[in-house]
């Protein structure tokens, strides 16, 4: 994608992700182990995981932080090699500039060049999205954890991504400003649609806001953690907005559960 | 889905993440007034020192060959100006300090930026500007009157030597030491070469850049008054030895006071310098 359709102000289009037989190692430790993923454009995946599994690595491979020591990827049918414009990633931390204000951070991802009056609409209206509006002006140590988390999304949103990759966003906030982003999330999808894949340690979180679930680690329960391939997929029934108290939900949410080695006590999970 | 509709708890500046310490508000006195006092304070134990040094000159408790008299200090520096030498000695120095402390400052940005960015280049050149560094400063004086001879250019070079070590000892870690999450993030976001160095690693030692600009002007001082010690003809540290062997103490004094205020002055400009830059770059 040129700089110049970055540029136009209509909405870039989701972006078809394909993940084929992916491996990456690290010396002689196998992480990630012929993974085969394909998202759809428009999508939202979830990846879950045990810590350490290597999602975070999954992530980075599909922006072209990190490359592969097998297999391939491709964002809308053309292959990734090294960094990618066409995705925006939101790192596990919100690695903002401490000595830029909330609205020169967020001008960080909007592509390089001369700034135009259309690139300063484009980050005020992603500041009002995020709700940070009144907040422009404040450097990032005067602006709390959530806030510097929602501002990182603005940012990876300034890109127009056809692929967003959120590293556990909303990780560190506390439970009640986390589902408010979750639904910030979901507004952001409506509004401007785009591929997202998320990695997330709460389920809950996962089968809120994804079409699909997807449950990475050892296949063979002997191997380490750390020898990932899709143990399962999970594909969440209903549209959005769901019922955070869905039973269905309730049934998905013992099994990834499981999965993740925690016994739920859920009778009909077995 | 209504609990998007902000997060007002969390609307307001936090804790300072470094110290622990509140945000401040606005309860500082006004700039003005807080000049004014600083000004005050500042100065109260440099007149108390002068009232106490006439107090002890005049007393008789100490001969006047050992202590002169803040006056006779004044006296001696009127005499110097009216002769015109006194206005030379000072440009002459200043000429030098600054001369030396921009050389030595530029060529200790410029290899402090090699050596910090290029993990190649610290492997070429760190062991030997580690070993330089470690020759005693004044060990360099008899060579560079060899080489350059006893003029300008070697005063210059000994300030710029001087000035060079603490940039360079400063910059270089501080650049290799810019959190690598930030270069990365900068990476993702399409910057690379000269763009990423202005988005993120040059604001990131802004800080680091400053002191070591003003631990630099120190030495700067401190080396030209080595190199005119040992051999010049004007100057500050020339007119200390030839007050000394003259036996003029209230010149003597009278040096150590204006290198005192000059040092301090310069440093001052650096401090200005500073403030301006840290609002701009500072976290
Ligand atoms: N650059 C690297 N060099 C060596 N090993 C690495 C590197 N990056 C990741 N790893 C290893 O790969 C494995 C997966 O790491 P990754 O960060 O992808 O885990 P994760 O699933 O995101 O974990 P978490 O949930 O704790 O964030 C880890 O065991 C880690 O030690
Ligand atoms: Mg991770």
């Amino acid at each position: 994608m040129s700089s110049s359709s970055l540029r136009s102000s209509t909405p870039a289009d989701a972006l078809s992700v394909s993940i084929r037989e992916l491996s990456r190692r690290f010396g002689d430790r196998v992480v990630l182990n012929e993974l085969s993923l394909e998202i759809a454009a428009g999508e939202i995946v979830a990846l879950i995981g045990p810590s350490g599994c290597g999602k975070s690595t999954l992530l980075r491979h599909i922006g072209g932080l990190d490359s592969p020591t097998g297999g391939s990827i491709a964002i809308g049918g053309a292959p990734v090699t090294g960094l990618d414009a066409r995705s925006a990633i939101a790192f596990q931390e919100p690695r903002l500039l401490p000595w830029r204000s909330i609205t020169r951070n967020v001008e960080v991802g909007l592509p390089r060049g001369k700034r135009t009056s259309a690139d300063r609409d484009r980050v005020a209206e992603l500041l009002e999205l995020v709700k940070l509006s009144s907040s422009a002006h404040l450097r990032p140590r005067e602006i709390s954890g959530g806030m510097a988390q929602r501002v990182s999304l603005a940012r990876a949103l300034a890109r127009r991504p056809g692929v967003l990759l959120l590293d556990e966003p909303f990780g560190a906030l506390d439970a009640l400003t986390r589902l408010s982003m979750q639904d910030l999330l979901l507004d952001l999808h409506a509004a401007e649609p785009a591929t997202i894949v998320i990695v997330t340690h709460d389920v809950d979180e996962a089968l809120y806001l994804a079409d699909r679930v997807i449950l990475l680690g050892a296949i063979d329960p002997t191997e380490s953690a750390a020898q990932a391939s899709i143990r399962s997929t999970v594909v969440v029934p209903g549209l959005r907005p769901r019922d955070r108290g869905s039973g269905d939900l309730a049934e998905l949410r013992a099994e990834l559960l499981e999965g993740l080695g925690v016994p739920t006590h859920h009778l009909s999970a077995r | 889905m209504s609990l998007n509709s902000g997060t007002p708890v969390l609307e307001r500046p936090l804790v300072d993440d470094a110290t622990g310490a509140p945000v401040p508000v606005t309860s500082e006195p006004r700039p003005r007034r807080r000049w004014v006092r600083a000004t005050v304070l500042g100065a109260v134990i440099p007149i108390a020192v002068i009232v106490l040094w006439q107090a002890i000159a005049t007393s008789g408790l100490v001969p006047s060959y050992r202590l002169p008299t803040p006056l006779s200090v004044w006296a001696a520096g009127v005499d110097l100006y009216e002769r015109g030498v006194l206005y030379q000695h000072i440009a002459i120095s200043t000429q030098r300090v600054l001369l030396g402390f921009g050389i030595g400052a530029i060529v200790g940005l410029a290899l402090a930026s090699i050596v910090g960015l290029s993990a190649r280049a610290s492997e070429l050149f760190a062991p030997t500007l580690g070993a330089l560094r470690a020759v005693p400063s004044l060990a360099w004086v008899p060579l560079l009157g060899l080489y350059l001879g006893l003029n300008e250019d070697s005063k210059v070079a000994l300030v710029a030597i001087g000035a060079f070590f603490p940039v360079y000892t400063t910059v270089a870690p501080a650049l290799r030491h810019v959190d690598a999450h930030l270069v990365e993030l900068g990476r993702s976001y399409g910057y690379s070469g000269p763009a990423l160095l202005s988005l993120v690693q040059l604001p990131a030692v802004v800080p680091a850049v400053i002191s070591s600009l003003r631990l630099a002007l120190a030495q700067a001082w401190l080396f030209l008054v080595a190199g005119e010690l040992l051999g010049a003809s004007l100057g500050l540290g020339f007119l200390l030895v030839d007050s000394q062997q003259n036996g003029r103490i209230d010149r003597l004094f009278l040096t150590i006071i204006l290198l005192g205020i000059l040092g301090k002055g310069t440093d001052s400009a650096v401090g200005l310098l500073e403030r301006f830059l840290l609002k701009r770059w500072g976290s």
